[in-house]
């Protein structure tokens, strides 16, 4: 009975988070991790009030923004998809003639706001691949596969150029995720993987020093331990000390002693990890999981291919931002710059985080009008 | 059918990517339980050497006190700066800021951390200023620390240098009963646990492995009150007759303590950064000295014990002179028939000489050995001498002689003050006592007779007239209270022989002379404003030092007026 009215009221009325066109379980999701980054945010910033009022400040506006992206009907998104990538490839190409930076270019100032246009192709490069991707039957031509590594390759060396080894390897694999779904044969994917390795040593001819240094740092951190390896070490033995349940919050040494570096930002999973200790790991893994799989959900269920490619993107790019950050602070990788979405203290990241789940509540919730 | 492969090829695919993904989350996983379980307590152990450690707490050195409890030494705690140089020499563009902060050069500063770039601990700054230490702290700098120190402070300053010492920056006890009671004073340094950050700053203390024990308190024999009376008497004496340096000590004859020890000239303890060596030694138990006619009493002592003497026997000291050998034994002037008494009194050199000479070496000896000369007194004090008593067999008859009038000896001033102490006590040696004496039974098992109790007594009756009028010590007089006493001005030895204008002027006296509280000996060396006799130079020390001390210890008068007497006679009516 009364499911068959609410079913009937839904026909007709819609229910709030509807009419605002926000997924209620992606947007609790994302809440309850961001309200756990800033828990953690609170002890790794040594009980700062300042910088969670600061943190809650972009937090509010990447999830304002969030929402406001996803009343954009998915079609007008794909409509908008070249020029903004266009006007993003502009603007790298303007950063590296005019940007500031510690020693790095990254930023443009606009005058009444500073950015990084990297941002803009982590958004637009998977929505670009989709929008080209979808306008033939798939899986793609190799001569349309060209194109698409084109469109890939001319960001992520203008990004590498900046230099921003990070951001570009995020940006690399989320078009070559959408490559991967848009269902590309496998040899063309074996290929490819043998090129990377065969321009391994080339690659490595063009790194920074310091870039060299890290991936020396990563085969052997305790071979520099006052150097570069000291951040991995430290990361180490902060998560491991916390053992399964944790030192408690506000309790952790290594991280409260300064003896963890950056634990605001790219480490602060350490913090995490020294004080709410696996078990508290699990929880934000579970949390992270749960987001991932929504979102999976969301692209499995959307009307075009369009959709599915750029959703399916979305998705795999924010477990691959996870899985780098965990993976950079556990020692499973090298040391490359990314914060752990939602939880590090940043801003321009988050945004861009939570554009990606705007557009995601966009496919959903407009799929719903679309289908009647 | 193309369609269809497609689609069996695209959910194969998003089945493989679904796989490949919670591959990489097991893969997570398995990195946090292998982080968090299997390796946690090797990594909870680097994570501990990283922050816990193990340091010392200091102990608090244990207060030094006069007998009534005023402190003469206390430890006050202060924080020491101090730094890491293998971290401080990273912040090398700090180091300017942490130099003003210090109050030092910059330049210095560098030298300094570049110099032990390659050592964990330098002291900046010790025993700083609070202000200084808020200041540089401030800063926060990292590589520098704090260190909880204890200081010495020493409020009677100067007045008791020489008697309490000091101790060094470390807080060792490096000189007077500082150093002879170190051990009991020192404490046992504890140990805690503390947590420390990157920065070697203690972010707080976990557990006190051992909390430190601190030093027991010390109670000396002095009595402050007394001290600074000898202290300032002394000092007007040594300014007014432009001496070299001086000493006295008063000595509580009942139970061998120290009341007062005092030394000219002195050093403030408390700030001894000009300090020489002259200044900071205890002349009164270090320097000897040979003591002249102060030594008259034990010739007489000794010659009264023989059996041969008595106070009235007549001693033919004419012409003033006589010869022994080849030297000649001088009074001032001649002195005729005079009786053992008046040899005292009038301090004849030929009376004492011509009594030591019917004695055995032996009797002689053996008096001034049993006095305590030529043997360190045991009151423990750093660099005691123990003067010198030569063997009796190797003495020529000239030795004999002079000896009897105090030269070809030599003692130290405590030496001699104990010796009167015996006089004053009817005989009866006790040890001397740096610390307060709170059992007189102690004092009962250790001390011993040395003389007949009626000797002393008569040679007490003698030294009383060398205050009186007629006598050479007549300064020394207190009003309402009888003194015995005996002056000595000593020529000083020098490089081949006596020195002919540099004396050294003693008093030694007993107060009251009836029923003895007090001795006390006073020596000024080289007085260099005209006067040298003993009895002009050092007797007016021993009168205002002991009229102030009998007048502080309450002692009864035994030389009322009559006038004054009315009083007491009531009281004794009623009883």
């Amino acid at each position: 009975m009364i499911s068959n009215n609410y079913t009937a009221a839904n026909r007709r009325r819609y229910s709030l988070a509807e009419s605002f066109h926000i997924d209620v379980p992606l947007m609790i999701g994302l809440l309850l991790t961001a309200a756990l980054g800033l828990v953690i945010l609170y002890s790794a910033g040594n009980q700062n009030e300042a910088i969670i009022y600061r943190q809650l400040t972009r937090l509010a506006v990447a999830f304002g923004i969030m929402v406001v992206i996803a009343q954009i009907p998915p079609q007008q998104l794909r409509f908008w998809t070249p020029w903004l990538f266009a006007i993003g490839i502009v603007l790298l190409i303007a950063v590296l003639a005019f940007g500031e930076g510690k020693g790095v270019s990254r930023w443009l100032d606009l005058g009444f706001v500073r950015f990084q246009p990297s941002e803009i192709i982590k958004i637009t490069l998977p929505m670009v691949l989709a929008w080209y991707l979808a306008d033939a039957p798939l899986p793609p031509k190799p001569s349309r596969v060209m194109v698409c590594i084109i469109l890939i390759i001319v960001p992520t060396l203008l990004i590498a150029k900046q230099p921003d080894l990070g951001t570009s390897l995020v940006i690399a694999s989320s078009g070559v995720f959408v490559m991967l779904l848009s269902g590309i044969r496998w040899r063309y994917i074996f290929s490819a993987m043998l090129a990377a390795i065969a321009a391994a040593p080339a690659l490595w001819y063009f790194m920074h020093d310091y870039q060299r240094q890290r991936v020396l740092t990563f085969l052997n951190p305790e071979q520099d331990l006052l150097g570069s390896g000291w951040h991995i070490v430290q990361s180490k033995i902060a998560i491991g000390s916390g053992g399964i349940y944790g030192k408690g919050w506000l309790n952790g040494t290594q991280s409260h002693l300064e003896f963890l570096p950056e634990r605001s930002t790219d480490f602060i999973f350490a913090v995490f990890g020294e004080e709410f200790g696996l078990m508290g790991i699990l929880v934000l893994l579970t949390l992270y999981l749960f987001i991932i799989a929504r979102s999976l959900y969301i692209s499995a269920q959307a009307q075009n291919t369009f959709g599915r490619l750029v959703g399916g993107s979305i998705a795999i790019t924010f477990f691959f931002n996870i899985f780098v950050n965990i993976g950079m602070v556990t020692g499973l990788l090298p040391v490359v710059g990314l914060p752990l979405p939602l939880v590090s203290y940043g801003g321009t990241s988050m945004v861009t985080l939570m554009i990606a789940f705007g557009i995601l509540m966009s496919l959903h919730t407009h799929r719903k009008l679309l289908s009647q | 059918m193309n369609t269809s492969t497609t689609q069996i090829s695209s959910a194969w695919r998003n089945h493989f990517l679904l796989g490949v993904l919670l591959l990489a989350a097991a893969m997570l996983m398995w990195r946090m339980v292998d982080l968090h379980v299997l390796r946690h307590d090797f990594l909870q152990g680097q994570g501990n050497a990283r922050s816990l450690r193990t340091v010392s707490m200091a102990a608090h050195r244990g207060m030094i006190t006069d007998r009534h409890g005023e402190p003469l030494a206390i430890s006050t705690p202060v924080d020491s700066i101090w730094a890491n140089p293998q971290v401080l020499s990273l912040h090398r563009d700090r180091l300017a800021d942490l130099a003003k902060a210090l109050g030092k050069d910059t330049d210095d500063l560098q030298q300094l951390i570049g110099s032990k770039r390659k050592r964990e601990f330098v002291y900046l700054k010790r025993h700083s200023h609070p202000d200084r230490v808020q200041k540089v702290m401030a800063l926060n700098i990292p590589g520098v620390a704090l260190q909880r120190e204890y200081r010495r402070y020493y409020p009677s300053g100067e007045v008791t240098g020489h008697l309490v010492g000091f101790t060094n920056i470390d807080d060792v006890g490096q000189e007077g009963v500082e150093l002879v009671y170190d051990d009991l004073l020192r404490g046992v340094p504890g140990s805690k646990h503390v947590v420390k950050d990157r920065l070697g700053r203690i972010i707080k203390n976990i557990d006190s492995i051992k909390l430190p024990e601190p030093g027991g308190v010390l109670v000396l024999s002095i009595d402050r009150r007394i001290q600074y009376l000898a202290y300032s008497e002394l000092k007007k004496a040594v300014l007014k007759h432009k001496a070299k340096s001086g000493s006295a000590v008063v000595l509580d004859v009942v139970t061998g303590e120290v009341l007062a020890m005092v030394n000219q000239p002195s050093f403030n303890p408390n700030n001894r950064r000009k300090l020489k060596g002259r200044n900071y030694r205890n002349r009164a138990v270090t320097d000897v000295f040979e003591p002249g006619s102060t030594l008259k009493p034990f010739t007489v002592a000794a010659a009264l014990e023989s059996g041969k003497y008595k106070p009235s026997t007549s001693v033919n000291t004419s012409p003033g002179y006589f010869k022994v050998g080849s030297n000649t034994v001088r009074d001032s002037h001649n002195l005729g028939t005079i009786d053992v008494a008046t040899i005292l009194q009038k301090s004849s050199n030929v009376g004492a000489s011509k009594m030591a000479l019917s004695l055995t070496p032996e009797q002689h000896w053996h008096m001034l050995a049993r006095m305590g000369f030529g043997e360190v007194t045991g009151s423990g004090y750093p660099g005691e001498s123990s003067g010198m008593l030569s063997d009796y067999r190797k003495w020529r008859e000239i030795d004999r002689a002079t000896l009897a009038y105090g030269y070809g000896i030599s003692t130290t001033l405590l030496q001699l003050t104990q010796a009167y102490s015996i006089l004053a006590n009817d005989g009866i040696a006790r040890p001397i006592k740096l610390t307060r004496v709170d059992d007189l039974k102690y004092v009962r098992d250790q001390q011993q007779r040395v003389i007949e109790s009626s000797t002393a007594k008569q040679i007490r009756r003698m030294l009383q007239r060398v205050v009186e009028p007629g006598g050479t010590g007549t300064r020394a007089a207190i009003k309402n209270y009888h003194v015995a006493g005996k002056t000595g001005t000593v020529r000083k030895s020098g490089v081949g022989g006596y020195l002919e204008d540099r004396y050294l002027s003693l008093f030694a006296g007993i107060a009251p002379a009836t029923n003895p509280r007090l001795a006390m000996v006073v020596l000024i060396n080289e007085p260099n404003n005209g006067d040298y006799y003993g009895g002009v130079v050092a007797a007016p020390v021993f009168s205002n030092v002991i009229a102030g001390a009998l007048r502080l210890l309450n002692v009864s008068p035994d030389n009322l007026p009559e006038a004054h007497s009315p009083l007491l006679k009531v009281a004794g009516g009623r009883s």
